[in-house]
């Protein structure tokens, strides 16, 4: 076989182009994922039985079936409702990257409120003690207690869940979307050169990986900062004069 | 009249996990300035009458003063008794300082974000003030160089120390202090006995459930000793250690000396 670095010069711009697509697929769907999974969360890991139960039909479907299958649905399914195409919301349902963002979003906040119900559960309880023995109330305990040590702790699993996610996006080529994936299959159909192209969308899926790795390390570093805090020296220093 | 205000009152206290009779009806209060330790074997309830007072614990029944006012209490669904107004409850709980046997430092805050969290949250003071506050409490437990430190950062004992003072800077009428040295290697328990001390000295009001036996008998005004959920014994802290009229006291004393 013969090895065409020409093509992947000539239509790299195309790629590029699908990048910004697959980034806003993955950073819109994430943020308004997670806006939906902490108020999931939070119902999970309620001690009122029936508010622990409403958001179980959700996270169970939408972990318990493929994410292609989701896609589908909204995309093929919801124009099947007359309802639907007379909705106001049939401009933003006709549309294949709003029903991809749709399907991202629901999906990414059933795994992502697992998560954070697990880490909820994971502060130790006499934290949370603390703030109801100052008298705190529950609303004031959630914002300023049990969340942010929440997101200390789910970080690093949400990191994995944001590059999960990231691979997923290019299930968003099916519906026509021209992610890095769609504008790749795009240049293959045109140029019948599918190894060249495909490994170059693959080293573009990479960089993005490792550059979401990086940022998810300083945000780790800030946000818990108090695991990798060290004391000034000159607090730690045994004093020079018990030195012998 | 010589006599002092009450600061803590504790009517009839029981509490019962299932068929288990953990209080059985325990009553004590507390004069303004008072120091009441409470003592007793492990499982007596001492730590669970504790936790009854700002309901970290729901007694089964009983009645909570702090200074005067009642803890209005309902009985809730599960049988035991649950705050009728939690308004009230939070206000009452933000006038109680309590000092946990694992201190319970909120570890992704600073030492003095510790400090100031519930004094500018809870009674809505201005940072500064807050913050120029917990800077004198946290010079007075001689911790003031440990201001922008972490909980772990610190040892157990200069972790109960931020403890003490984070429930300080409540300015609270009652200190509870629930174990405060058990969970400390031995060579950190006196630091921390040490600003308990200095408390008593200048006159708050404070309930210690401990095991520290000489500790207790110098700073308590009254001795309190618990014997499977019921008050065996109480008096000044010569009558329950020199003359305690109660075997089970007795020989509790003899295995403590």
């Amino acid at each position: 076989m013969s090895w065409d670095w020409s093509v992947i010069v000539e239509y790299f711009p195309r790629l590029v182009d699908g990048i910004w697509v697959t980034l806003e697929l993955v950073f819109l769907s994430g943020l308004l994922g997670l806006l939906l999974a902490v108020p999931l969360a939070l119902m999970r890991a309620s001690h009122n039985p029936w508010l622990r139960a409403l958001p179980f039909g959700y996270i169970f479907f939408f972990r318990g079936t493929p994410l292609l299958v989701q896609i589908f649905l909204i995309y093929y399914g919801a124009s099947q409702f007359e309802a639907v195409r007379e909705s106001v919301l049939w401009p933003v349902l006709r549309e294949p990257y709003w029903c991809a963002i749709i399907a991202f979003t629901l999906n990414t906040a059933a795994y992502s409120a697992e998560l954070i119900r697990g880490a909820i559960h994971a502060i130790p309880k006499g934290e949370l003690e603390a703030a109801d023995a100052f008298g705190m109330s529950k609303a004031m305990k959630v914002r300023r207690i049990v969340l942010p040590r929440a997101f200390g702790i789910v970080l690093p699993a949400y990191g994995n869940e944001l590059i999960l996610m990231l691979k997923s996006s290019s299930l968003a080529s099916t519906i026509t979307l021209l992610d890095i994936t769609g504008a790749a299959r795009t240049i293959i159909a045109r140029t019948y050169t599918p190894l060249e192209i495909f490994l170059a969308a693959g080293v573009l899926y990479l960089i993005i990986t490792a550059v979401m790795i990086g940022c998810f390390r300083l945000l780790e570093m800030r946000l818990n900062r108090h695991q990798h805090y060290k004391m000034p020296a000159e607090l730690t220093a045994v004093d020079p004069r018990l030195k012998d | 009249m010589t006599e002092k205000n009450t600061a803590l009152e504790l009517i009839d206290i029981h509490k019962s996990y299932g068929s288990l009779e953990v209080l059985k009806g325990v009553s004590l209060s507390a004069g303004d300035g008072e120091v009441i330790s409470i003592l007793g074997s492990s499982g007596s309830g001492k730590s669970t009458l504790l936790r009854c007072i700002n309901l970290l614990e729901r007694p089964s029944r009983g009645q909570i003063r702090i200074a005067g006012e009642e803890l209005n209490l309902v009985t809730g669904k599960d049988g035991d008794l649950r705050a009728a107004n939690i308004r009230q409850l939070e206000r009452m709980r933000s006038r109680i300082g309590f000092v946990f046997q694992n201190f319970n430092l909120w570890p992704h805050k600073s030492i003095i974000e510790n400090i100031i969290e519930a004094p500018t949250q809870v009674l809505k003071q201005s940072r500064d003030q807050a913050i120029s506050r917990a800077e004198e409490l946290l010079d007075r437990v001689g911790l003031l160089n440990k201001r922008d430190a972490y909980p772990a950062n610190l040892s157990g004992g200069q972790q109960q120390r931020v403890a003490i003072a984070r429930a300080l800077a409540m300015d609270p009428q009652v200190l509870l202090f629930d174990e405060p040295t058990s969970a400390l290697d031995p060579e950190l328990v006196n630091e921390v006995l040490a600003v308990m001390r200095s408390l008593a000295e200048e006159g708050r009001t404070m309930l210690i459930v401990t095991h520290e036996m000489r500790f207790a008998r110098e700073v308590s005004s009254q001795v309190v000793f618990l014997h499977q959920g019921q008050i065996e014994e109480s008096g000044t802290p010569e009558e329950v250690f020199d003359r305690p009229r109660s075997q089970r006291v007795r020989d509790f004393m003899a295995s403590h000396a």
